[in-house]
């Protein structure tokens, strides 16, 4: 017979860990997590920058100190954990094809399944930047290995294109080891990263942040020689005669994130083709029954806090599959996004399960200020909450009340969308 | 001496206010730009005494696991020490075992703060 | 002293290399670069040409339609991807259908086999994707995709085999014919290499070889091509090479799958002076996404993973020359082998060794003394499981994936360093085992293959790179933080 285990969660980063010892906590005994790197943390492991843990530890972490709490914690409840162990595959019916060096290629079938692979970063030819293919081109985050891990350096002139969060850390980052940071472009006429990181990534160290900017030219035919950076009008496009040249060795690339879906695509989960993560419902379910996803696999966060309360849910959830089955198919409303939300997770719940004050975390497309984050349920507002600024760099929620859901028996729709005031 | 003027953006949320903050004889005696309390108090410390938590890694010797030793001032110093505590890292070498926590660099510059591991090795 | 020094180890010298290493002959093959298959030959759109596009009695016509047909078998000697899965050449009006019967009939006169006209119809039914414009096409069955790393790779292996040696970074800076009819071939590090034959199979640069031999003088122009690749999740968006039937509008792009499992769009045409100008432009990748719709729908551009240039070796005649100069004995010219170069090259190859072997009277070795097969590195993405789990029961590296989006194991990896002839950079493990080459390129497995790198071939950091000297991936101090 085949091995088996009641929750089997892919991945050992923030969300898997979280998820592990919340499924436990509820209850099951029977949990193992499947991660590929050779220790359990993920990709907290080379964020070695303070700023996490704010919300859920009332104080201040590094990115190895928050995911130590967890690992300690799955630890003490003697949870197994694979190591280097890499998933290949899923099915629909949750059997979990894996790989590792000591047991080479097994299986096992899982009550549950917790998706929890996180994202990958987008590569430079994602991005159609024209130019040589020369050594010294890197995404942040590769960048961000070597140096916090392996203790290399990739290059002494940097330029970096894109001004998401990570982008912005390693700027900072670089600095401090003695590389020279030229400039941060980027694209959108605003930031994707936080105001706090802007601040103390870049202007602490005289950085200029060039918004509305792309990197237009790669120089170099072996090693980057060169960067050329072009200001660009409302539709994106290069204004011709903006070009700066810089010369520099490097060009960190930190121009957004890609939830890692390629397993759960196998399983045959239904993606969103927005968050490019499944499609859940409030239990964080995916279409596949029994497959849970939660954390950067399910949509790109920008707080780590937010990805273990996720995750945790996911992990009770999954918990909950496993000791009661399938619940019977109850009533399901539709959560909607409209008006300047780009999408929302979950994108359905279930009144009768659903917690009392479900929580639904959505972006913007642009930056908005003086708006009104409302709900919808049918054609009645429920709520009306004013924001005095909104952008799609940072992740916003708002909160589903079951009982307003309960009040209208036959309502099918609840729509999240921004309103002037 | 006369007043002079500085601008600051302000962290605390992402409206980043621009706030412009007014100085007398080094004293800051008005802070104009900002929609909250926060501002202000953000503003008034930035400008008296600007701190920052400064993080690095370091190599480490004798560990099965790890090549480079995360690390972080224990609490914040002194904005301007910042680049003298990365000339003192640059030249550590950690040596395993060590624990979260354990200091590596006692009083780092003589700002009162340790330098502190933030991993296991 | 040598028999043969071949200049350039792209298909087309490695093939070459491989039929002379049949013989008796002392073969060395001088490379620019640090590894084979680092021109023309890395940067095309693998595909095996039916060969109806050549004029009929040209010497590319004949090596296309012969390469084609030596490719397969080639393929399962020397264990390298193809896939024969046919090509269409589609037209988008009436009229074009007048084209496709030219290339049909000079299809038949060149010897394609089995060229037939299928109508909307039936090409609907073949290609669902196909775009709603799409009359007719012209069906060629035995056309096919390759693995053109892996084509060239395992020629060069195989004449590595067979005694051939190998010499990478080396430019050839001169060549001097001796009055006894030997030559000098005059390399960039100083060394002169005394041969009595030399084969100019240099690509792109192959002017520059042949004009320091010969006084009537070739040139190339090196044509850009310009292409973008798309993840697997696109790579069944059409399951045949889909060309596009030129129109007064110009040419078309093709859409491939490839055997990777990717979806390959491309290439452009352009010019250019510089032969190593294998850089991408803003309009040519602009020009790739919007002609790729004439002849397929909706082809999923927001999964493209790269975008690349290659360079062909033009020459205003269109038509490969190969053979030896009046004015140069011992002097074999394999030179402007553009298109269709990589299909015909098994045919090229046999056909320049003739040529040196007449020259030099080479003996074949006996029988027994020479391999004709070579065993290539298993590739685990896409392959059975079962396949797998029987390499990680005997060999725990291959329990131990380095690359996650191309399931690459660290077995793979070691093999493609420990080989003859084997990779000393990123981008040479990239082309034998496809590590790296997926939708996160790089971005997570190069710091691990920049770590086996390192132990495995006794580097330090700094000197690991990703296509040879001059593209060092880490500066300096790096290594003095952890030393």
């Amino acid at each position: 017979m085949r091995e088996h285990h009641d929750v089997v969660i892919v991945g050992g980063g923030p969300a898997g860990l979280a998820a592990a010892v919340a499924t436990k906590d509820a209850g099951v005994e029977d949990v193992v997590v499947l991660e590929r790197d050779a220790k359990l943390g993920g990709i907290l492991n080379q964020c070695i920058h303070n700023g996490f843990g704010l919300h859920t530890f009332n104080e201040e972490l590094t990115g190895p100190e928050y995911a130590l709490r967890y690992v300690d914690q799955v630890a003490e409840r003697g949870i197994t954990c694979l190591l280097n162990t890499m998933v290949v595959d899923i099915s629909g019916d949750r059997v979990v094809t894996a790989v590792n060096p000591d047991r080479g290629v097994f299986t096992m079938d899982a009550g549950a399944v917790v998706l929890a692979m996180g994202c990958r970063e987008r590569p430079r030819g994602a991005l159609n930047i024209p130019g040589f293919r020369p050594a010294g081109i890197y995404t942040a985050g590769t960048a961000q290995r070597l140096v916090n891990i392996e203790g290399q350096m990739p290059g002494r002139n940097v330029v970096i294109l894109g001004s998401g969060d990570i982008g912005l850390i390693m700027a900072r980052r670089m600095t401090l080891e003695g590389a020279k940071v030229h400039c941060v472009a980027e694209l959108m006429p605003y930031s994707g990263g936080l105001k706090r990181n802007i601040v103390q990534c870049l202007d602490d160290f005289g950085i200029p942040l060039l918004l509305s900017h792309t990197v237009t030219c790669i120089e170099g035919k072996r090693r980057v020689e060169a960067v050329w950076v072009s200001e660009v009008d409302e539709r994106m496009q290069p204004i011709p005669g903006t070009e700066i040249r810089y010369p520099c060795d490097t060009l960190l690339l930190s121009v957004g994130l890609l939830p890692e879906n390629e397993l759960s695509r196998g399983a045959g989960v239904t993606l969103s083709p927005i968050t490019r993560g499944p499609i859940v419902d409030d239990s964080l379910q995916t279409n596949v029954q029994g497959v849970f996803a939660c954390g950067n696999v399910l949509h790109v966060h920008d707080l780590v806090d937010y990805v273990s309360q996720e995750a945790a849910t996911a992990g009770a959830c999954a918990a909950q599959f496993v000791r009661e089955g399938c619940a019977p198919a109850g009533r399901t409303v539709a959560v909607e996004a409209s008006g300047g939300v780009r999408y929302t997770v979950p994108s359905c719940v279930d009144p009768n399960r659903m917690a009392a004050k479900q929580v639904v975390r959505f972006r913007v497309g642009d930056v908005y200020r003086d708006r009104y984050v409302s709900v919808y349920v049918d054609d009645v507002r429920v709520s009306h909450r004013k924001k005095r600024v909104m952008a799609p760099g940072e992740m916003e929620e708002v909160v589903l009340k079951r009982s307003d859901l309960e009040a209208r028996p036959q309502a099918s729709r609840v729509l999240v969308t921004l309103e002037e005031v | 001496m006369s007043a002079t003027t500085r601008e600051l953006t302000c962290i605390n949320c992402p409206l980043g206010c621009l706030l412009t903050v007014t100085l007398a004889n080094g004293e800051v005696t008005a802070v104009t730009g900002n929609t909250c309390k926060r501002g202000d108090t953000y503003a008034r410390k930035e400008i008296a005494n600007p701190t920052r938590i400064v993080t690095t890694s370091v190599p480490v010797d004798g560990s099965a696991t790890e090549r480079m030793l995360s690390v972080k001032t224990e609490r914040d110093i002194p904005k301007g020490e910042i680049f003298n505590v990365m000339t003192v890292l640059r030249k550590t070498r950690a040596t395993a075992p060590v624990e979260v926590g354990d200091v590596i660099v006692p009083n780092v510059c003589n700002t009162g703060v340790d330098v502190v591991a933030t991993r296991r090795a | 002293m040598y028999d043969v020094v071949i200049v350039g180890a792209g298909v087309s010298g490695c093939a070459t290399a491989r039929e002379l290493a049949r013989t008796n002959a002392c073969i060395c093959v001088v490379e620019r670069e640090e590894d084979v298959c680092c021109g023309t030959s890395k940067a095309n759109s693998a595909i095996v040409h039916a060969g109806f596009d050549a004029q009929t009695g040209s010497l590319m016509a004949k090596l296309n339609v012969e390469g084609n047909a030596l490719m397969w078998e080639l393929a399962e000697k020397l264990d390298f991807a193809v896939r024969r899965c046919g090509s269409l050449v589609v037209c988008t009006s009436e009229e074009g259908i007048e084209g496709l019967n030219e290339l049909l009939e000079r299809g038949r006169a060149n010897g394609v086999p089995d060229l037939r006209i299928v109508y909307r119809d039936e090409l609907v039914q073949m290609e669902p994707n196909i775009s709603d414009t799409a009359v007719a096409a012209l069906w060629a069955p035995s056309a096919g995709i390759v693995d053109a790393f892996g084509l060239n790779i395992a020629l060069a292996e195989n004449a590595a085999q067979n005694g051939t040696e190998f010499r990478f970074n080396v430019p050839v800076e001169n060549l001097q014919r001796r009055e006894d009819g030997t030559w000098d071939v005059c390399l960039g590090d100083g060394e002169r290499l005394h041969t009595r034959c030399v084969v100019n199979a240099a690509g792109v640069f192959s002017d520059t070889i042949h004009n320091m031999a010969c006084e009537e003088k070739i040139r190339i122009i090196p044509r850009k091509g310009e292409y973008l690749l798309l993840d697997t999740t696109a790579g069944s968006h059409v399951s045949h090479t889909i060309f596009m039937l030129p129109t007064k509008m110009g040419k078309g792009v093709l859409v491939s799958p490839t055997v990777h499992g990717n979806l390959l769009v491309g290439p452009t045409a352009t010019d250019v002076d510089d032969p190593e100008a294998t850089n991408t432009t803003r309009e040519g990748l602009a020009e790739v996404a919007s002609k790729c719709a004439l002849t397929v729908a909706n082809v999923p551009l927001r999964e493209v993973i790269t975008s690349f240039a290659g360079l062909r070796a033009h020459q205003a005649g269109h038509e490969f020359i190969i053979g030896m100069p009046d004015d140069a004995p011992g002097f074999v010219d394999c030179a402007a082998i553009e298109s269709p170069g990589l299909t015909s090259c098994p045919a090229v190859g046999k056909m320049v060794a003739d040529i040196v072997k007449d020259y030099l009277s080479l003996e074949m070795k006996p029988e027994g003394e020479w391999v004709d097969r070579r065993e290539g590195i298993p590739l685990l993405e896409g392959a059975p499981i079962e396949q797998w789990a029987e390499l990680a029961k005997q060999d725990k590296a291959y329990g131990n994936v380095i690359c996650r989006c191309r399931h690459v194991t660290e077995a793979q990896i070691l093999s493609a360093i420990h080989r003859p002839l084997g990779a000393r950079s990123l981008d040479g493990v990239k082309r034998r085992v496809t590590a790296g080459m997926g939708r996160c390129q790089g971005g997570f497995c190069s710091p691990k293959i920049m770590e086996l790198l390192e132990r495995e071939l006794g580097l330090e950091p700094k000197e690991i790179t990703k296509c040879g000297p001059g593209s060092e991936l880490l500066v300096e101090e790096g290594g003095e933080r952890r030393a």
